[in-house]
């Protein structure tokens, strides 16, 4: 790590992706923000605003600062409870995965293949596999008595979407695990062996402490996403029944894209973003200081 | 033989894993009228109509053809970039080199909601709006941090000995970046390129609101059978099956790689 040296010409390499990113990034980022502090009449006549959109929505009593409120309180808890979810389960699937043979490749390749089902299908296929009448989950619920119905209630609608997230996602969370255990060199259970250690002793003091690193990228990627889920819920409840599974980015997309409110839109856009990033920097430090810990 | 408990809980897990998706396949075999009359685990009278329907339909077709060759176009873009550059993060230090890397992963985590009305005007003033590039470029906005993520951590597992080596048995550094490099890479490049076929394919918000007509991805085609009259559960869950496939060859041929290249490289 530290004994890189020294070549400003090295930029030259990174200077593709700087053209590309930047082009992906700033310009419409810089359309953001020019929304965010103007105002319209309509027929393209902007006018300053200065930071009144901000204001309004950053104020939980009005009307869009309230919207916003919720929506990130939602957005906050659903990825707390996925998180809490995945994480177990997926480091219990990794630690089952079979050590040799065939069977290895194979499981690896049906825990994966949730992952590059688009998004869509994701929530078309649960969207068919709740319903009361042709869906297997909603039939089978509502056959034993338990009153279900994941467009109508509020609790069926969370319930349907975080399962449908976990069955998606814990996928990733096995793999990477999977990918640490791995990394453990044989010689750290023989002497486990030797000293007589329990299970649960080689989980707790072999085993956690060398997937830390990888649990940090799995929270990271996993919190991130479920921060900016869109597409499964739009396509499974809408955001609803009500505003009960209106995500941040299904807000977003309705204020933006559905009510063409600019200057609202673009705000809570910057907001969002800042928010994002914020959470995502703690975590990439904590990161990078694992990795450096790791090289010395 | 013995059945361990490790096994069956893979199994169990598997298996809910494939309940949804089964389910799925079983109605694609369907009809309308079967799917629904009444449940069954089964499809009593199998039908593949609603796979010739896909087939003969050059909108479906087409909406293939479409997301295959943005998510393509996107993957190679993303590699052959993302290359040089984690090459230099992996081996330099240069100015603003740190920060540089965070701004790249800050774009990863950027919510494409966020972006999708101003890449809508952005594609538009330029005259990519509908066609396959607008796409992927937009979709490099998250692909090419991710590859330069990975490739990072691939080519710092390489030890810096072999460039220097090279460098001393007079090899150029194009000829060492082409005959010596690239292939000690190549796991990299492969998981690189499985990580952004994977994100190209699944996202969904900036392919539609990016395209219309020339260039409607799969998903959007799909997304169409929704309005029509009634629901066409048949073909809706025939298509579904059918997007599963490019994701599940691709898996395929990065089978033993996936569990490394899921730890982005730094196991």
């Amino acid at each position: 790590m530290m004994d890189k040296p020294w070549n400003n010409r090295a930029w030259l390499f990174v200077v593709p992706v700087l053209v590309v990113v930047l082009f992906s990034s700033l310009i419409p980022m810089m359309t953001v923000v020019n929304y965010s502090v103007q105002d319209t009449m309509g027929q393209n006549n902007f006018f300053w605003n200065g930071v009144a959109w901000f204001q309004g929505l950053l104020d939980p009593t009005s009307d869009i600062g309230g919207r916003f409120a919720s929506a990130l309180v939602r957005n906050l808890i659903f990825s707390i409870v996925i998180l809490c979810l995945e994480l177990p389960l997926g480091i219990a699937v990794a630690l089952c995965i079979p050590k040799q043979g065939w069977k290895v490749g194979a499981s690896l390749v049906l825990i994966a293949l949730p992952l590059l089902i688009p998004w869509t299908v994701v929530g078309t296929i649960w969207q068919i596999f709740a319903r009361q009448d042709i869906g297997l989950l909603g039939a089978a619920l509502n056959a034993i008595g338990i009153h279900y119905n994941d467009t109508q209630d509020p609790t069926s609608a969370w319930a349907t979407i975080v399962i449908m997230d976990v069955w998606h996602w814990t996928g990733m969370i096995a793999l990477l695990s999977y990918a640490g255990l791995k990394a453990i060199p044989d010689a750290f259970y023989q002497a486990a062996r030797i000293d007589g250690a329990s299970r649960w002793s080689v989980f707790r003091n072999i085993e956690l402490p060398k997937l830390q690193k990888v649990l940090v990228i799995a929270v990271l990627l996993r919190f991130m996403e479920s921060f900016m889920i869109y597409t499964e819920p739009s396509v499974v409840t809408g955001g609803g029944p009500g505003e009960a599974t209106s995500f941040l980015s299904l807000d977003l997309v309705k204020i933006a894209l559905g009510q063409v409110d600019l200057g609202n839109a673009a705000a809570m856009s910057i907001v969002y973003y800042l928010i994002t990033l914020t959470i995502c920097y703690v975590f990439f430090t904590i990161m990078t200081q694992l990795d450096q810990r790791k090289g010395v | 033989m013995r059945i361990q408990p490790r096994t069956i809980t893979i199994t169990a897990y598997l298996l809910l894993l494939f309940l949804p998706i089964y389910w799925l396949v079983n109605m694609s075999f369907k009809t309308n009228a079967e799917i629904t009359g009444h449940l069954s685990f089964w499809p009593h009278h199998p039908t593949l109509m609603n796979y010739a329907h896909i087939f003969f339909d050059p909108v479906w077709r087409g909406g293939f053809i479409h997301s295959l060759t943005y998510v393509c176009l996107n993957t190679v873009i993303s590699v052959s970039l993302a290359l040089p550059a984690a090459y230099a993060f992996s081996r330099f230090r240069f100015i603003g080199d740190k920060h540089l890397f965070f701004w790249l992963l800050s774009n990863l985590m950027a919510p494409p909601a966020v972006f999708a009305m101003p890449f809508f005007n952005l594609y538009y003033s330029v005259g990519l709006f509908d066609t396959v590039w607008a796409v992927a470029l937009a979709h490099c906005l998250f692909n090419v941090p991710l590859a330069v993520w990975i490739l990072e951590g691939f080519i710092s597992g390489i030890p810096r000995e072999i460039d220097e080596t090279a460098a001393l048995d007079g090899y150029s550094f194009p000829r060492f970046f082409v005959k010596i490099f690239l292939p000690l890479i190549a796991n990299g490049i492969g998981v690189a390129a499985f990580f952004c076929f994977m994100f190209s394919w699944v996202e969904q918000l900036l392919a539609t609101t990016l395209t219309t007509i020339h260039a409607k991805p799969i998903v959007s085609v799909m997304t169409q059978v929704y309005s029509a009259a009634g629901m066409d559960w048949g073909l809706l869950s025939a298509a579904g099956v059918l997007t599963m496939i490019p994701g599940a060859i691709v898996i395929w041929f990065v089978r033993n790689h996936i569990a490394k290249g899921f730890a982005l490289g730094r196991v």
